[in-house]
């Protein structure tokens, strides 16, 4: 225990040496020096005027904003639809090729730690790190811009979350029962469809709802780069400055968010 | 399964029980979602001769992968590699900074009601709102650069952190917090002897964690002029330099991969 003495030479007891707390400090005197360089580059690409200016250009924004355009509701159902379909199908997609790919990745299940498993874990990883904006972008510069390439965006965004949660799953399941399974003289496809899927089934529903709802909320934005749905009105909206109409695709892409969150932990609570 | 339904299932083949047990409802969701993916393909109008076309260039988008160009372009990308990290970073504390004391105004069992109601409401809006439109805002009114992303992510993390914060609170062993209170603590006392040890390593973990989102997010921040790496890969796109993008994002899935595996040591090593 770190002791040290005072003037009187009396012993004080202390939670760390003197090591220790040098070391701690330190690392806390580091960190706040990368903070403060961090911000002073944030500070020297910022125009601090328009800053100061900032609660009279919201409180203006504000102004312009409010009340939201009803009207223009009926020009907003045909994107709406859009980015549903872009959410559910992209999902879909995403779901069928994660399957593969998590049965390969995962420990239990894989035809070869050495060399497959190894690329099936890289598919996880690059498809998860590139953001499905940034896949839209692609999509939309390779195969044009439409709602296809925002589905198609989702999808491939998807693959890594989805399959990376489902390997999990699929490792995490109960060895014994498929041990029985394979006791009776199943072969390999009947082990994998009454010994493994049984197991993940509850998992699967949970990852597949649950990354809908997400999926839900990226599609909103993708129409931003040319993807199709409901971002392609509001930035429509921005670039005529029809702050009215921006208000209310706000409100409806809330919505749309709030309804998913909602139908997705209703449909996970009724499975678990 | 009853021994009295035993004797009425000899003879019959065993059959795999469905996952959803109500015939009605399982059959209704079949046709409902069969209808609504027959609905739906058919409202997507794909162009296959433009997709056609566009075959060529994906090709040449994926070999580029094996031979990036960082060179070209070179000062632009580490600018912007540089600048998301900053954002990375400031974003990632100041959000943590403002998230605890919003995490334990949210959990029921520390906080009175009107605290809890507000900083309940301060996250739903937080988790509802899309950082990407979060940031157009932002940028309309703070202008262009980098304060605009880091003012988005650090809202992002707000909602983030804080809830699950504030549900790893509601989930600790109320005994200590208890007899840390039983010797005559102040509340700042107690919370810092009697809930902060019990919920520190996981907030550790979800800080690391939202660091590595915070990075992801920051890469599009750019697409809507908030600064950060987006705005160079968005014009190597348009300007279909195919190589210069595959060296942003390889450079982006380099580092996500390498935050990825320093937030599993620090995870590993403080819980």
């Amino acid at each position: 225990m770190p002791v040290s003495t005072d003037a009187q030479g009396a012993k004080i007891w202390q939670l760390r040496n003197r090591n220790q707390t040098l070391t701690r400090w330190a690392g806390y005197l580091a960190a706040v020096a990368i903070f403060m360089w961090c911000w002073q580059r944030i500070s020297e690409a910022t125009t601090w005027f328009f800053v100061w200016d900032a609660p009279r250009i919201a409180a203006d924004i504000g102004g312009r904003a409010w009340p939201p355009r009803w009207s223009y509701m009926e020009k907003l159902w045909g994107p709406l639809w859009d980015t549903l379909n872009m959410a559910t199908l992209g999902t879909l997609l995403a779901l069928v090729m994660a399957v593969p790919v998590a049965f390969l990745a995962a420990r239990n299940t894989t035809p070869s730690t050495m060399f497959i498993r190894p690329i099936a874990l890289f598919i996880i990883v690059a498809t998860r790190s590139i953001n499905s904006l940034i896949w839209a972008l692609l999509l939309v510069a390779v195969i044009g811009p439409g709602v296809f390439a925002g589905l198609l965006a989702i999808a491939f965004r998807s693959i890594g979350f989805c399959a990376k949660l489902l390997y999990e799953a699929i490792e995490e399941i109960d060895h014994t029962q498929v041990e029985a399974i394979t006791a009776t003289g199943a072969s390999r496809w009947q082990v994998m469809a009454y010994g493994i899927v049984p197991q993940i089934m509850p998992a699967f529903t949970g990852i597949s709802v649950f990354r809908w709802d997400i999926n839900i909320r990226e599609s909103t934005v993708l129409g931003l780069v040319g993807a199709g749905g409901i971002g392609l009105q509001l930035q429509s909206s921005l670039n005529t400055l029809a702050w009215p109409q921006v208000t209310l695709i706000l409100i409806v892409i809330l919505a749309a968010v709030v309804i998913g969150e909602w139908v997705s932990a209703k449909v996970r609570g009724a499975i678990i | 399964m009853t021994t009295a339904t035993l004797e009425a299932r000899l003879g019959t083949a065993w059959k795999k029980p469905p996952l959803i047990t109500n015939p009605a409802l399982r059959w209704g969701l079949f046709i409902g979602a069969a209808i609504y993916i027959v609905l739906a393909v058919a409202s997507i109008d794909v162009n296959w001769s433009r997709v056609a076309e566009g075959l060529s260039r994906g090709w040449a988008f994926i070999t580029s992968f094996f031979n990036p160009d960082f060179t070209s372009r070179g000062s632009d990308i580490w600018d912007g590699i540089l600048e998301s990290i900053i954002i990375t970073i400031t974003s990632t504390v100041v959000g943590i900074l403002i998230s605890i004391p919003i995490g334990l105004g949210a959990a029921r069992n520390i906080a009175p009601l009107p605290v809890y109601l507000v900083c309940r409401a301060i996250v739903a809006l937080s988790r509802a709102l899309n950082e990407i439109i979060v940031a157009i805002l932002l940028v309309a009114i703070f202008g262009f650069g980098p304060l605009a992303g880091f003012l988005t992510l650090s809202f992002a993390t707000i909602g983030f952190l804080a809830k699950l914060l504030a549900e790893d609170i509601e989930e600790m062993d109320k005994v200590q917090a208890e007899a840390i209170r039983a010797t005559g603590s102040t509340w700042m006392q107690w919370i810092n002897y009697g809930v902060q040890p019990q919920v520190m390593p996981r907030l550790i973990g979800l800080s690391m964690y939202r660091l590595d989102i915070n990075f992801r997010e920051s890469a599009v921040l750019g697409l809507v002029g908030a600064g950060g790496i987006g705005a160079t890969l968005n014009t190597a796109f348009d300007r279909y330099e195919f190589d210069t993008a595959a060296a942003i994002l390889l450079i982006i899935i380099v580092t996500v991969m390498a935050l990825e595996y320093l937030s599993g040591i620090i995870r590993a090593k403080v819980q």
